[in-house]
C-alpha cells in the first residue's frame, strides 16, 4: 500500500524466488489462495457473504428495495455495487471520501457483475417507467492482504447468488410489500474475476500484499459460467505483451472455474 | 418513545418478554478478542442479533498534526454502520446519529484509558456495525474496551456496557429493537465495575424517580454480566485453557 525501502528489498527477494520458479508464500504461479465463503453472514440482509481469500477479508450485504428506474431504462431494474475499505482493515486507510484506488475497486467489481448480466434486471420491474426493484450490493473490506479485486468480487457474487427477493405490487401507485412471497433473485450466470500480477517477466495469480506492492502491473479478467471473458481492467505502471494477455485470458478461465465451483458449493450448502 | 400503540405483547402475565427473556435477562452475548490481521488490537461481539467488529490502531502519529497534544495521547472513535446492517439500506456516509454515538463512546472510554505516556500520538478506535438490532452503542462500547485491552493500551479498568429500560410499565434489562421502538424508556449504561464509575449514560423516555434509580441499578447489573464475558474473551486469547490467572 505504501512504498518503503523494505518494499524494494522485498521486491528483489520476490523476483529472485520467481526466477527459481517459487513464490514468496510457497504457492505455484497459477494458484489462488485458500478461499473461504460463508453465506448468510448478515441474516438481516436479503443476501450476504463473508469471504476470506488468504488473509484478505470482505463482507458483502445485498439490500433489495423498490426504487425509481433510471429515466432511459424504465423497463429494467437497478443493480448497484459499491465497495469500501474500512479503516480497521489497514493502518494506511483513512476515513473520509474514497481515494482513486477504492473508486477503481468498486467500479471494477461492479462492472464484472453488471457486464455478465448476472442479475436479470428485466425481471425486476414492478411497474414500467414507474417503479422497479433495486438491488444494492455493498461490500466492505475488513482485513487487507492484497488483491481486493477478487475478494470483493467473490463476496458480491456469492451474496447476489444467494439473495432472496421480496415481492412488491402496485397499490394506489405505491409499491407495497407482499408478505411471505419471497423468491430467488433471478440470476443467469456466475461471474468470477481473476487478478494476475506481472512481476519482472513472471505472471502470478491472486497476488498477496507483498506481491501486490512488488508488481509492475496487473490485470483483472472476469469470466462467466460459459467461459466467456466479460470484463477486464489493467492497472499498474508497466505494460503487458500480447502473448502475456492471451496467457492471462487462459489463466482466468482455468482458475475462474475452480473458484466458481467453490462459490457454487458454498451457495448450495446455505 | 412514550409507548406507541402496538399489537406486540412486550411482557406477558408470566413476566416473559417478546423474545422469550425474563425481565432481568440479557440477550445471548458472544465476545471474541482479536481476529484482525493488520489491526493492533481487535474484537468481535455478537449481542443478540447485533454483530459488531472493532479494530484499534495506535498509539500512532496524528494526522492532521494540529490535533495532537504535547501532554497526552488522544483517543479517536469512529462508529459506523454498514449500508446492509439495518432493514432499509443506510446511506454509507456518516449520519448525525453516528457522529453523536462516536462522541459518547469516546467519552465513555476516556476515563478508562491511560494515554499520558504517549504524548503526540493518537489511538484510533474503529467500530463497524455489520448488523444492528437495538443497543448497538452498548455492544460497541463493550467490544471497543476488549479491543483496546487486546491492543495493549494501558487502562484503569474495562468499560462494560448494557442498556436497561422500561416496557409495559416494568424495568427491563437489555432493551431489544422491538422494545426500543414500542417501549417507554431506553437507558444505555457504560460502567467500570472495578472503579464503580458510570462513564456512559443516556436516556430517552419517561421515568419517575423511583423507576430511574431501579433502571440505573438494572443497567449496572447488566454491565457486570457483560464484564465477566469481556474478561473471559481476553482470557481465552491470552491464557492457556482460557483460565484467568
Amino acid at each position: 500500500m505504501t512504498q518503503t525501502v523494505i518494499d524494494d528489498l522485498k521486491r528483489s527477494q520476490i523476483l529472485e524466488l520467481l526466477e527459481q520458479g517459487k513464490r514468496i508464500d510457497g504457492r505455484t504461479f497459477d494458484e489462488s489462495r485458500k478461499l473461504i465463503v460463508e453465506i448468510n453472514a448478515i441474516p438481516k440482509a436479503n443476501g450476504s457473504a463473508r469471504v476470506r481469500l488468504g488473509e484478505t477479508e470482505a463482507i458483502c450485504g445485498v439490500k433489495i428495495q423498490p426504487d425509481r428506474p433510471f429515466p432511459d431504462m424504465g423497463d429494467k431494474g437497478i443493480f448497484i455495487c459499491t465497495a469500501e475499505l474500512l479503516p480497521l482493515s489497514h493502518p494506511s486507510v483513512e476515513t473520509g471520501p474514497p481515494n482513486p484506488d477504492v473508486i477503481e475497486l468498486a467500479r471494477v467489481v461492479d462492472r464484472g457483475i453488471r457486464e455478465s448480466h448476472m442479475v436479470d434486471v428485466s425481471q425486476l420491474v414492478i411497474k414500467q417507467n414507474k417503479s422497479v426493484v433495486g438491488v444494492f450490493a455493498d461490500i466492505v473490506v475488513v482485513d487487507y492482504d492484497g488483491n481486493l479485486f477478487d475478494a470483493c468480487s467473490y463476496a458480491a457474487t456469492a451474496a447476489v447468488l444467494t439473495s432472496k427477493m421480496p415481492k412488491w405490487e402496485m397499490k394506489d401507485d405505491v409499491p407495497t410489500l407482499v408478505e411471505g412471497a419471497e423468491s430467488e433473485l433471478p440470476t443467469t450466470t456466475i461471474p468470477v474475476s481473476i487478478t494476475m500480477a506481472k512481476i519482472g517477466n513472471h505472471i502470478v495469480v491472486d497476488p498477496n500484499s507483498d506481491e501486490w506492492d512488488a508488481m509492475d502491473c496487473r490485470i483483472t479478467i472476469t469470466t462467466d459460467s460459459d467461459g466467456n471473458i466479460i470484463a477486464m481492467q489493467k492497472g499498474g505502471h508497466d505494460g503487458f505483451t500480447l502473448d502475456e494477455i492471451i496467457k492471462c485470458g487462459e489463466l482466468s478461465i482455468k482458475c475462474g472455474a475452480q473458484i466458481r465451483e467453490t462459490i457454487k458449493q458454498a451457495a448450495k450448502g446455505s | 418513545m412514550g409507548g406507541r400503540e402496538s399489537t406486540l405483547v412486550l411482557l406477558d402475565e408470566k413476566g416473559i418478554r417478546c423474545d422469550g427473556r425474563k425481565v432481568d435477562e440479557p440477550r445471548r452475548i458472544m465476545i471474541k478478542a482479536g481476529g484482525l490481521k493488520n489491526a493492533d488490537g481487535s474484537a468481535y461481539i455478537e449481542f443478540g442479533d447485533n454483530k459488531i467488529l472493532v479494530g484499534i490502531y495506535g498509539p500512532r502519529d496524528v494526522h492532521p498534526k494540529h490535533m495532537s497534544r504535547t501532554d497526552t495521547g488522544i483517543l479517536r472513535v469512529r462508529y459506523h454502520m454498514e449500508p446492509f446492517s439495518v432493514s432499509e439500506r443506510k446511506n454509507p456516509a456518516p449520519s448525525r446519529r453516528e457522529i453523536e454515538i462516536s462522541k459518547v463512546i469516546k467519552e465513555a472510554l476516556l476515563p478508562a484509558v491511560i494515554l499520558d505516556k504517549f504524548p503526540r500520538t493518537a489511538v484510533d478506535v474503529f467500530i463497524e456495525v455489520l448488523q444492528a438490532d437495538g443497543g448497538t452503542r452498548c455492544a460497541a462500547l463493550a467490544a471497543a474496551s476488549v479491543a483496546l485491552a487486546d491492543a495493549g493500551i494501558p487502562m484503569r479498568d474495562m468499560v462494560a456496557a448494557c442498556a436497561s429500560g422500561k416496557a409495559a410499565d416494568t424495568i427491563i434489562l437489555d432493551v431489544n429493537n422491538e422494545e426500543d421502538q414500542a417501549g417507554q424508556a431506553d437507558m444505555p449504561v457504560g460502567y467500570m465495575p472495578n472503579l464503580e464509575k458510570i462513564t456512559l449514560l443516556q436516556l430517552d423516555g419517561v421515568l419517575n424517580p423511583e423507576e430511574f434509580k431501579k433502571c440505573v441499578e438494572t443497567g449496572i447489573n447488566g454491565c457486570k454480566i457483560v464484564y465477566e464475558l469481556q474478561k473471559k474473551a481476553l482470557a481465552e486469547k491470552y491464557f492457556q485453557n482460557g483460565r484467568d490467572q
